[in-house]
């Protein structure tokens, strides 16, 4: 696939659904970004972090590092601005002042300046090409709509977004753990899913093979429209990270949250769903008479959705049904409802745009705040601060404010404290020792050549 | 070509001699003239089968047994035995010559070269797989038996998953960056910790690999370099005509320009669609129909698809915008999609005029939830694939022949079976692309109709 479209405003190109009239009624509008961009949007930090300690201090910087960085920008009228860089913080907020964009997409780190790319263009050879990139990753509950009941489309509640919270776990565990890891940013992407930016010197050098391998490591929803079987999980026993994921996280999540939030077993159009996944005539025809009978006789307080599960799985898994398949059904039917489902493309190719934290998202005036992965649980989209809101408290601040630290007086505050000291703080720490490491080994191979002449 | 030194060290303690060349560096061999070109010509042979067993998602046991039917029963042969490896590395270099040219040829040659090695290094016996591995002075040691325990349960795991038995007390494992064996973490065939993949003995083909391709696509670069700044010019009379012969000869056209017929036009569009859409692009043509919207991998598919066929621009927005304005209104699709319609076109972007895709990328593409696109023969259910079939009046007879051929994975070969059925007339030549179905698709009609539609 040509990446470049994919990366074009890929948010949008998913149909929403029709206009929620109450979603931002004063919300969001051109006015209010731009106090946004002039006294809440860390211009800096964001600066900082891109930079990755290339900041002309040391004398082995890169000083051409952050200016080969693509910025896109989408404005009010839905004009893209694509391949715009920025060599200086002053220069990068004031564009971002000077545009107000409704969105800011990040891109990758070019081989040459991406605002110059047609002077490069004739020379030939291909020079204008990307090196280096966040891993990153796009989750969005939009892809989940087959086993959600609650909400469809770009509609999220309380109900469906711990769908979210688990995706975090699982991944965030498996890079940290399994990949090894550390300086990882989970967002939210103001609207109906989340972000993940893996900064780590590593993983923003993997080769785009590199990255479609870590993406089909994680790949365990194989469906499309005109396939049925959505999950398969061959092998008499799981891999150690799909074990890790289903004993850790997703059969709690399932059996004690999902199962009855989402009603999947409570009438007969969901069960059947459910009983679909079971390769098996006589165990499927076992369990729906059960449960067309027990329709009359259900009359415990026991949340028939439990009472359900708990007989589909004794019968799955008790002695007699010796078939590898069936056994192995519960835990697919558990993946199928709970696993993380990945926009691959996003994280297989280095050219993909993703929305920069801290952007606004326009439909919904939320601001697309950093989430803690330790406390994801806590994490409630419905109170993300929104652009009118913090406006207000701003307002309430009255005027002795000194320009630069607008934020702390507003709501926005806890999660750009957050972003500094979980995040940008320990990564710059180990930009700055990679940084003097590799000049030390520079300095020392030179001291050698220089002996061995 | 020039030389810089032998291809092999010959050291008198190596006793097991492999003919599997690494192509380190080009051979100190006179060639004459016709043999450059044949040599070349069978080499393409091999590669072309290889390429196509890929394509047909051949397993790796069927993969290793083409390679080494290719070589042996035909292509590489030699009347002097002891020129087969000459044979073998003249044609690889010749080869390089001919594919280092453009990033399009490059790809092709890159991945089949490094199919051809992998399948060539699984058939060699153990100690001569230790033996090129050597050549290759990886930088691995065995884990110790210590680290080997701390990790046994898991690597134990690993095994099961993959339906092999348990790693007994003297299995080797080589602890590698994962990075390393993007294949191995690609299917979960490895136990990952904290960064480090661990290499069963009986995998360090991938380990391989790797060197082989990074230095194979390095080398590329290179020649590629040296084509263009000497060898040229220098050989315009004598190689450069066969280099550029060579390379046209093989890939087949892109069906970027549609040749054959011209333009069409928005009226007969959904007449042509019914007679010589291959089932892919009808299928994508008949949701885009019924739903007025398609997701971003099937406007790429289908779009370029059009493009190829000879859909003009202008035509193809006005055909995008029909369908979408029901859907998402004509402001938003002048908006959101135009876009990416002109930059198929190249008229926007980066101006490349992308190709339509082949059946190679389709079958190989990975369509998620609300998807149509890809290959409906590897990516339909059995029963959606029947309906489909049907629907294009395939007797139930064929169904069956086309559904074996489906269950063996021979994807292409099932299209063109569906062709053959739909136009009562043979394709001897297989469906390779689906713009080449459509062509052949109209040739015939038009023979049939005797006057030009």
């Amino acid at each position: 696939m040509t990446k470049e479209e994919a990366a074009n405003g890929r948010d949008d190109m998913i149909i929403d659904g029709p206009e929620q009239a109450n979603a931002v009624p004063d919300g969001f509008n051109a006015n209010y970004l731009r106090i946004y961009y002039g006294k809440l949007f860390p211009h800096a930090d964001i600066f900082k972090w891109l930079s990755y300690g290339n900041d002309g201090k040391h004398p082995a910087c890169d000083k051409s590092y952050v200016g080969r960085r693509e910025f896109s920008f989408t404005l009010e009228n839905d004009i893209y601005i694509r391949f715009q860089s920025f060599n200086s913080v002053s220069e990068m907020e004031n564009s971002i002042k000077e545009k107000c964009p409704f969105k800011i997409d990040i891109g990758p780190v070019y081989s040459v300046d991406p605002a110059k790319r047609h002077a490069y263009a004739q020379s030939g050879d291909n020079v204008f090409t990307p090196v280096e990139r966040e891993l990153v990753f796009d989750i969005d509950i939009t892809d989940y709509d087959d086993v959600r009941y609650c909400c469809t489309g770009a509609d999220v509640c309380l109900e469906c977004w711990p769908l979210m919270t688990i995706a975090i776990k699982v991944i965030d565990t498996a890079l940290r753990d399994d990949f090894g890891f550390n300086h990882i940013l989970w967002a939210y992407s103001g609207r109906r899913g989340v972000h993940c930016w893996v900064c780590d010197g590593k993983a923003r050098r993997l080769t785009n093979e590199q990255r479609a391998a870590i993406a089909d490591y994680f790949r365990v929803y194989k469906g499309n429209e005109n396939s049925n079987k959505k999950v398969s999980l061959p092998g008499l026993v799981l891999h150690p990270f799909l074990a890790r994921s289903y004993t850790e996280v997703l059969k709690g999540f399932f059996e004690g949250k999902l199962l009855s939030n989402q009603n999947l077993l409570s009438s007969e159009e969901r069960y059947e769903k459910i009983l679909e996944m079971i390769p098996d005539a006589s165990v499927t025809s076992e369990l729906r008479g059960r449960w067309q009978d027990n329709k009359r006789s259900s009359m415990s307080k026991d949340d028939i959705n439990i009472v359900r599960w708990e007989q589909l799985k004794q019968i799955l898994q008790s002695g007699k049904q010796k078939a590898q398949g069936l056994r192995r059904c519960v835990e697919e039917i558990v993946f199928s409802y709970t696993y993380p489902r990945l926009d691959m493309e996003v994280s297989k190719h280095m050219n993909h745009l993703l929305k920069a934290p801290f952007c606004v998202h326009p439909k919904t005036g939320r601001v697309c705040v950093p989430i803690d992965p330790n406390n994801c649980d806590e994490f409630d989209p419905t109170t993300v601060p929104t652009l009118s809101q913090l406006l207000e408290e701003l307002n309430k601040g009255g005027l002795r404010q000194d320009a630069e630290n607008g934020w702390e007086r507003t709501s926005l505050g806890e999660s750009i404290a957050f972003f500094r000291s979980s995040f940008l703080q320990p990564l710059l720490k180990s930009c700055k020792e990679e940084i003097e490491s590799s000049y030390n080994a520079k300095l020392q191979q030179s001291k050698n050549n220089t002996l061995s002449w | 070509m020039q030389v810089v030194r032998s291809h092999r060290k010959s050291s008198p303690s190596d006793v097991v001699v492999s003919t599997l060349p690494l192509y380190r560096s080009a051979p100190p061999l006179e060639v004459r003239l016709e043999d450059f070109e044949l040599f070349a010509l069978d080499r393409l042979r091999v590669l072309k089968g290889i390429s196509d067993g890929l394509s047909r998602g051949r397993k790796p046991e069927e993969m290793e047994k083409l390679a080494m039917d290719l070589l042996r029963k035909a292509n590489m042969r030699h009347p002097q035995a002891t020129e087969e490896v000459n044979k073998d590395i003249i044609s690889h270099f010749v080869l390089r010559l001919v594919y280092c040219r453009t990033e399009e040829l490059r790809k092709w040659f890159l991945s089949t070269e490094t199919a051809l090695f992998r399948y060539r290094f699984r058939s060699e016996s153990s100690e001569a797989q230790r033996a090129l591995m050597s050549e290759f002075n990886l930088p691995y040691k065995a884990v110790s038996n210590a680290e080997f325990e701390s990790v046994k349960e898991k690597l134990g795991q690993v095994a099961r998953s993959m339906g092999q038995s348990l790693p007994t007390a003297d299995a080797v494992y080589y602890k590698v960056p994962f990075e390393e064996v993007p294949d191995l973490v690609a299917a979960r065939r490895v136990f990952l910790l904290k960064g480090h993949a661990y290499v069963a003995m009986s995998q360090v083909v991938s380990l391989v690999v790797t060197q082989f391709r990074s230095h194979l696509s390095k080398a590329l670069i290179l020649t590629n370099r040296k084509w263009t700044s000497t060898i040229r010019d220098q050989e315009k009379d004598r190689l450069a005509p066969i280099v550029e012969a060579l390379s046209s000869s093989y890939l087949g056209p892109d069906y970027s320009q549609p040749k054959e017929f011209g333009e069409i036009s928005l009226k007969d569009i959904d007449q042509i669609a019914r007679t010589s859409f291959p089932l892919c692009m009808r299928h994508l043509f008949e949701k885009l129909r019924e739903e007025h919207h398609l997701k971003h991998g099937g406007r790429m598919q289908l779009g370029l698809f059009l493009k190829g066929v000879g859909l003009k621009l202008d035509d193809a927005l006005a055909f995008w915008k029909a369908e979408f304005a029901q859907k998402v209104g004509a402001e938003r699709f002048d908006k959101e999609y135009a876009y990416n319609v002109r930059h198929n076109y190249g008229r926007e972007g980066k101006r490349t005029d992308y190709t339509p895709y082949s059946c190679q990328k389709i079958i190989s593409s990975t369509p998620g939830v609300g998807d149509h696109h890809g290959c409906p023969y590897r990516h339909f259910s059995e029963e959606n694939l029947r309906a489909a079939l049907a629907r294009m009046g395939v007797s139930s007879r064929t169904m069956e022949d086309v559904l074996d051929k489906v269950r063996n994975r021979h994807y292409q070969l099932a299209c063109t079976l569906t062709f053959e059925a739909v136009h009562g007339s043979p394709c001897d030549t297989g469906i390779n692309h689906p713009n080449q179905y459509f062509i052949d698709s109209q040739k015939i009609l038009q023979s049939k109709n005797g006057s030009v539609a």
